[in-house]
């Protein structure tokens, strides 16, 4: 039985900048808790995160949570960062390539990172899932499949160059981007 | 291994909607459609293990480079629970804020006050054993933004929260009590739930406050919390 009720939500508003740490979005920083880590893939990943007009969101920010390259989240890897949208309201992370993740049941998950969107106008932020593009599993991953087939392309990412991947945002309107919550 | 229980369902209007028109910002960044509820995976039920040794806090706002900021000096403290009122330790509170005169020290922020250079707005502390924190600031103070006709922001200080799973995640906003600017705040008022509003203001207490240096407020933080009977299949 529920005693308490969990606390509202509040916008972050415009001037969250002033806890902003720019390199936490390089996950792989020198000096950052991942210094030195060597395994799996090195590579980035951008977006550009757009409201109802098409405008982009300037002063929004984007969280990552992710699983190491073999998908465990609890085995050394530090796996969240935080950055900024840019004046083109582009999101930069630079991490590794994540690994499959253990899901419900006996499921396997295809390798994913979440995305938290934070920004004036949104009272409560919202979440969404990265895939790569060409990954076999996309095909069986139990979150993907819950998603209408017309939309699922929202969740995954292109290859943009070698090792460099990108998946715009689209907060409302034409291609909406799916939010996911639990 | 036992698949992740899954949380406590939101209560109605405990949360705002991300379609609050009062807000003018909502308009244009609300999505329209729902999102889509999933069973928690491994995914939403872990969180990041945020340290002291990765991310040192710094406790005291109302001091920057040795200097005191200009302002009613106050200490703020309560604990970080979660729904079933069990204590969340070790959590990392994020703190940000206007300076006394209602100006951020970020150059977006135009209104005309004078900005106190001795005040940043920063700060970063983490709950202890029995999920209690406290920190030291400057009351903030009022400032206007446009949304409406003389549209002003009651006082208030922005925390950012980490629970144990990246599904409890919080961003929000405390107010203090007795102020006249909060029935007319459509931030706030987007709550739809009285009892939720109520729980977003601290409370003054001389507990907290220290005799002779500064008045103290209480204010706890809730967490989603996990749900104690199996969850139906969202599908």
């Amino acid at each position: 039985m529920s005693k308490l009720v969990a606390t509202a939500a509040q916008t972050i508003g415009p001037y969250w900048a002033l806890i902003e740490h720019p390199e936490w979005a390089d996950l792989l920083r020198a000096g950052g808790p991942n210094e030195g880590y060597a395994k799996g893939e090195r590579i980035a990943l951008s977006g550009q995160i757009t409201d109802g007009d098409g405008a982009p969101c300037v002063d929004a920010v984007v969280e990552l949570w992710q699983a190491d390259p073999e998908g465990d989240y609890e085995a050394g890897f530090h796996g969240y960062g935080r950055s900024r949208c840019d004046a083109e309201g582009r999101f930069h992370f630079t991490t590794v390539k994540p690994g499959p993740v253990k899901g419900r049941g006996n499921a396997t998950q295809a390798p994913h990172v979440t995305l938290s969107i934070f920004a004036r106008g949104l009272m409560n932020h919202v979440s969404t899932r990265l895939y790569f593009a060409g990954e076999p599993l996309n095909e069986t991953d139990p979150v993907l499949a819950q998603v209408p087939a017309a939309r699922r392309g929202t969740l995954v990412a292109r290859p943009t160059a070698p090792g460099a991947w990108t998946l715009d945002i689209r907060l409302q309107g034409d291609n909406e981007t799916v939010f996911l919550e639990v | 291994m036992s698949d992740p229980v899954g949380y406590l369902p939101v209560a109605p209007g405990s949360q705002p909607p991300l379609d609050s028109p009062g807000y003018g910002s909502t308009h244009k960044r609300h999505p329209k459609q729902a999102p889509i509820r999933i069973a928690p995976t491994l995914t939403e039920s872990l969180a990041p293990k945020l340290t002291e040794r990765d991310y040192p806090a710094f406790a005291d706002l109302s001091v920057h480079e040795g200097h005191q900021a200009q302002g009613e000096r106050i200490i703020v403290g309560g604990r970080v629970l979660d729904e079933n009122g069990r204590p969340v330790p070790h959590c990392m509170i994020e703190i940000w804020q206007a300076c006394s005169t209602g100006r951020y020290h970020h150059p977006l922020d135009t209104h005309d006050a004078p900005m106190d250079p001795n005040f940043k707005g920063e700060g970063r502390v983490f709950t202890d054993e029995n999920g209690a924190y406290r920190f030291v600031s400057i009351k903030p103070g009022a400032y206007p933004w446009r949304n409406h006709r003389n549209a002003w922001r009651p006082n208030h200080i922005h925390y950012s929260l980490f629970g144990t799973g990246f599904a409890q995640r919080l961003v929000t906003q405390m107010y203090f009590p007795g102020d006249p600017l909060l029935p007319l705040d459509p931030v706030f008022n987007a709550v739809a739930d009285a009892g939720a509003r109520d729980r977003l203001i601290c409370g003054l207490d001389m507990d907290v406050g220290r005799e002779e240096w500064a008045l103290g407020y209480r204010f706890d933080f809730v967490l989603r919390g996990r749900d104690a009977t199996p969850m139906e299949n969202p599908q």
